[in-house]
């Protein structure tokens, strides 16, 4: 009777600020990241707001479907996942015969709008990695491997065969870092990296020539300066003329004038490195590092082998997008469409990024009681 | 032992999954230091590289060429401009395709053979990344059809530019002359730096000869450009000075009344202010127009000009040289007096024939039986050859030759027009030099030599300095075209001009006595007097002073003379000569006039010489200062004289066929 709406909203509150649902640190080191990433774009774009406001919303989607994953518990999530497993890799054999797409066929016209079902494999992957492993004995043997293996691979090959080599990378690290998570022995580990060592030329063979052009020129941009090594180069020059403190907001040549192809999505970090300087790019990696860290806190915080190993391989393939991204536009790796998490331009990646942050808030929630 | 494992160790996980995740965040962190190590190679230890490629990338410097010079006469009637035009270039590096590009291209603007030839061989010579131009002059046509498909045709652009037009056209070709587009060759001789951006350069006339003070000094400017090279903004403008303005000394109305006085007949004019050297006309003719030349020109037009027989490309008032026949009369006279060889009163009996002393071969007078007993007055008005032959030889080679060098025969004037040719003047040495096998000099040749025969070859130009010099009491002037010279914006400033030397006069008893001889050939009254009957000097305020000259190209006595041939036969194969200056004691303008196809000097080239002094005079308001009269011309002797000023030359010697375009080339005696 005393229940008006003002002793409600302080007992909300009271609740969701003594035990909130999501983790506050994590939650604003996003909002962190995504408001840089909102800066950095508002540069790279030419200073075009439209485009800005096109990528807020996204965010703002994204935050709201953070907050509604948040209240789905972890069980009601591992109950779902064989069928979300089952129906993803379904849709990537649907893309597979029916898809339509610029060069790749990676999308589904679900007529209001396109949709790319290998995104929402980024986080089905680990799900299901972890679902599998979640009664096993840890760590796994040969036999679970060669299974955890088996799921990995049959989406990543769809995946690559698109052709796709970014996300099918993604795909493929957030299954492995499940299965690394859970214990996988060491000595294991290292004699399959020796045996994907020895498959080099077999992939080699099976790549397309485009990708095959990739990694050649990466290798020595220099000798197609015009062609595929103008990426890698405008890119390096970008990075480079940036120096320790860059050249200033909105004071990138290279991306201003056009030098630097790309320079809203794929390449956005080089306008970020060019323009804010190392002293940028360190501050960045480390604010991607706490996020990374901070994902892994959860995971070790879960109460179950499904929640923690989802929560971990979530966070890890972060890193996985940070380091293949910084890498590409660095000339260290070959140019992948890896996108730079929450800079780069682009709806799918940043929208399906943020429900993976989604889940790791309900593991969060669930996470086990202290005594 | 194998059963108890097969229960899920639920906390041993858990401990097993921290030191997973701990190793994998020291892994994650491992991959992160070492891309901020790659950060920190590329961006510390090569960031002066990159910088340097950045500001590469985007910063190209641009000259700006600067407006070329504009060209006046001397009442600022614009002979030369710089006319607003468009034309198409095309960057190599950007075209993909380049003779696909060309053919559609064509169909969008059309691109003649001429257009696409010389396209080709500049992008032959050209970096990938310099424009090259393709089609110059656009119409508004082409212009608006291009604008419609420019987005077909990336690479190729439409470029603003000034491009040098002559209002008056074939009227000042050979004074002002034209520029044309650089080619390779230029390149290698061309201060690089001051050509940048600038497409063309004065080719002949005063646009090569002022090249210097027209070209200007380009300016610069630094673009901001993107990957496509088109330029966002302008960094910095460093402004190009134009060139210098000039003024000619020559008034556009004399010009037009001396080419209209040839009536297209092959020929030349040259009139100079004796006071100064100033030219006032200068014509050859036929002429062209120049504008053909400026943007190319089309192989057809080309080879009318170069198929056409009387080579309206050559400047025949420097180029070509001629025999100056009975014009030297006045200047041998002069000599006579100035050695002291003669008297003005001295005479000498013309019979029809000169012999040498001791030799039997004759030298012919124009009037069979000769003249009579002439004086100097009397020898020049009726052009009496004997009187002359007898006169060289007197002199003898080497006296004739040192004066008449000292009034700039046989070199160039000094004219501030390029391409002019020396001329002949014989001389002992001269002919040692020409034919070593046969080094000696003949009083024969001394004796034609008198008479302006021989090897003398001269130019227009050079008459007409020579007469200048003898005008103005002897004073020497470089033949000047160009009188002021202005910077933009500012006023004229006269071009100095100062003699070149003293006075080449030594008594002006002796010029007067050779002015009173030249002004008889105009005013002379008795029936065989050069003017008689052709009244060059009715109508004129002012008395005029002249001689007139027939060059040879084929001997009379082998041929004309002896089988009486008619007049038109003769003008076929003469050079009809006159000088003329005026007013006679005080005189502001010398004129020399050649025509190729003239009969006899005094009657074809006399009226053209009268015109351009009549055109003279009306710019000048039709009166000049008080004129001094000059005392009245001794007693001319009384003697009967051929009609003719022509000279009988006793040796065959055929002259080149066309007009000489170098003295070396001109010998007058080639067998």
């Amino acid at each position: 009777m005393i229940d008006t709406w003002r002793t409600r909203f302080y007992r909300f509150l009271r609740r969701h600020l003594t035990r909130p649902r999501i983790d506050l640190p994590l939650a604003f080191a996003l909002m962190l990241l995504c408001g840089v990433g909102l800066v950095t774009l508002y540069s790279a774009g030419d200073s075009n707001l439209s485009l800005v406001g096109g990528q807020a919303a996204r965010f703002v989607l994204g935050g709201a479907l953070i907050l509604l994953m948040s209240r789905i518990p972890p069980a009601t999530l591992r109950n779902w996942t064989p069928w979300l497993y089952v129906g993803s890799t379904v849709l990537l054999l649907v893309v597979a015969v029916l898809g339509e797409g610029r060069g790749a066929d990676r999308w589904l016209n679900l007529g209001i709008m396109r949709f790319q079902p290998s995104e929402l494999m980024k986080l089905t992957m680990p799900m299901m990695v972890a679902w599998y492993l979640h009664p096993r004995q840890l760590p796994p043997g040969w036999k679970d491997i060669a299974v955890v293996g088996a799921l990995i691979a049959i989406p990543a090959g769809l995946i690559a065969k698109q052709p796709d080599l970014g996300t099918a990378l993604l795909v493929t690290a957030a299954g492995a870092f499940a299965l690394f998570l859970s214990g996988m022995a060491w000595w294991r580990i290292g004699l399959l990296l020796a045996a994907a060592g020895g498959m080099v030329p077999v992939a080699w063979h099976f790549m397309h020539q485009y990708q095959r052009e990739r990694i050649l020129t990466m290798l020595n941009p220099e000798s197609d300066p015009l062609g595929n090594g103008w990426h890698i180069i405008q890119s390096q020059i970008a990075v480079g003329s940036g120096g320790i403190f860059g050249k200033g907001f909105e004071q990138g040549t290279q991306s201003r004038l056009d030098f630097l192809p790309e320079h809203t999505t794929d390449f956005i970090f080089a306008v970020f490195s060019e323009e804010f300087g190392l002293i940028g790019v360190c501050a960045i990696l480390v604010l991607y590092a706490f996020i990374i860290g901070r994902c892994l806190w959860i995971a070790m915080e879960a109460r179950d082998t499904y929640s923690r190993l989802l929560a971990g391989a979530i966070g890890m393939s972060f890193f996985v997008y940070v380091f293949v991204n910084g890498g590409m536009v660095a000339g260290l790796l070959p140019v992948v469409g890896v996108p730079m998490p929450m800079v780069s331009y682009g709806g799918t990646s940043a929208v399906s990024l943020l429900v993976g942050f989604g889940v790791l808030m309900s593991i969060h929630a669930n996470r086990k009681v202290h005594d | 032992m194998k059963k108890l494992r097969r229960f899920k160790d639920t906390r041993g996980e858990g401990e097993l999954f921290r030191r997973r995740a701990l190793s994998g965040f020291a892994l994650i962190l491992l991959g992160l230091a070492a891309l901020i190590g790659r950060y920190v190679f590329l961006q510390v230890l090569h960031h002066d590289e990159f910088a340097l490629r950045s500001v590469n990338n985007s910063v190209k410097p641009r000259a700006i060429p600067p407006a070329r010079g504009l060209i006046y006469d001397r009442n600022g009637v614009l002979l030369a401009d710089n006319v607003p035009a468009f034309r198409l270039e095309v960057r190599p590096d950007q075209v993909q395709g380049m003779n696909q590009m060309l053919v559609q291209l064509g169909k969008v603007v059309p691109l003649d053979q001429d257009d696409l030839d010389a396209f080709r061989k500049q992008l032959k010579q050209s970096r990938r990344f310099d424009s090259v131009p393709l089609k110059m002059r656009l119409t508004e046509d082409d212009i608006a059809r291009f604008a419609v498909n420019r987005w077909r045709f990336p690479g190729v652009d439409v470029v603003p530019y000034l491009t040098r037009y002559y209002p008056l056209g074939p009227l000042f070709a050979h004074v002002v002359g034209y520029v044309s587009r650089i080619d390779a060759d230029d390149l290698v001789n061309l201060d690089q730096d001051r050509y940048k951006g600038t497409t063309h350069i004065g080719r002949i006339g005063l646009e090569r000869s002022y090249e210097d003070m027209l070209h200007g000094t380009p300016g610069y400017e630094l673009d901001e450009v993107n990957a496509d090279g088109r330029i966002q903004r302008v960094l910095k403008t460093d402004p190009p000075v134009p060139g210098k303005n000039l003024y000619l000394s020559i008034d556009a109305r004399v010009q037009k009344a001396a080419q209209d006085a040839f009536q297209g007949r092959p020929g030349a004019a040259v009139a100079i202010d004796p006071r100064n050297g100033q030219v006032l006309a200068l014509v050859s003719v036929p002429e062209f127009d120049p504008n053909l030349f400026v943007n190319g020109i089309s192989q057809a037009d080309y080879k009318a000009l170069m198929t056409d027989p009387d080579k309206p490309l050559i400047n025949r008032a420097l180029k070509a040289a001629y025999p100056p026949g009975s014009t030297v009369k006045p200047f041998m006279g002069l000599a006579g007096l100035e050695y002291g060889v003669r008297t003005p009163q001295d005479t000498v009996l013309s019979t029809g024939v000169f012999y040498i002393p001791g030799q039997s071969r004759g030298y012919r007078d124009d009037q069979r039986g000769g003249v009579g007993t002439v004086n100097l007055y009397r020898a020049i008005e009726d052009s009496v050859n004997t009187y002359f032959y007898k006169l060289a030889l007197d002199l003898g080679i080497d006296r004739i030759s040192e004066f008449m060098a000292s009034y700039g025969f046989g070199r160039p004037s000094g004219v501030d027009l390029p391409g002019e040719v020396s001329g002949i003047l014989p001389s002992r040495e001269w002919k040692a030099k020409r034919s070593p096998k046969h080094p000696a000099w003949y009083p024969g040749e001394t004796v034609i030599a008198g008479i302006g025969q021989g090897y003398w070859n001269v130019t227009t130009m050079q008459l007409a300095h020579a007469l200048a010099t003898f005008a103005g009491k002897g004073v020497p002037y470089a033949p000047r075209v160009v009188m002021e010279t202005a910077d933009v914006g500012k006023r004229p400033v006269p071009l100095p001009n100062p003699p070149t030397g003293p006075s080449v006069i030594k008594n002006l008893k002796d010029w007067l006595a050779v002015n009173q001889g030249m002004q008889l050939v105009i005013y002379g009254t008795d029936p065989f007097s050069t003017g008689a009957g052709i009244k060059l000097g009715d109508g004129f305020p002012y008395r005029i002073a002249g001689k007139s000259g027939t060059a040879e190209r084929f001997s009379r006595t082998s041929d004309a003379y002896n089988e009486n041939r008619n007049t038109a036969y003769l003008a076929a194969r003469h050079r009809a000569w006159f000088e003329m200056f005026a007013p006679a004691d005080d005189p502001r303008i010398a004129v020399a006039v050649v025509l190729e196809a003239g009969a006899w000097g005094a009657k074809d080239a006399g009226p053209i010489a009268r015109k351009i002094l009549d055109a003279w005079l009306a710019t000048q308001g039709g009166a000049v200062p008080a004129d001094n009269p000059l005392p009245e011309s001794a007693d001319a002797p009384d003697t009967p004289v051929a009609a003719s000023s022509s000279a009988v030359t006793p040796e065959d010697t055929p002259q080149d066929d066309m007009p000489a375009t170098d003295s070396s080339s001109s010998g007058d005696d080639s067998q």
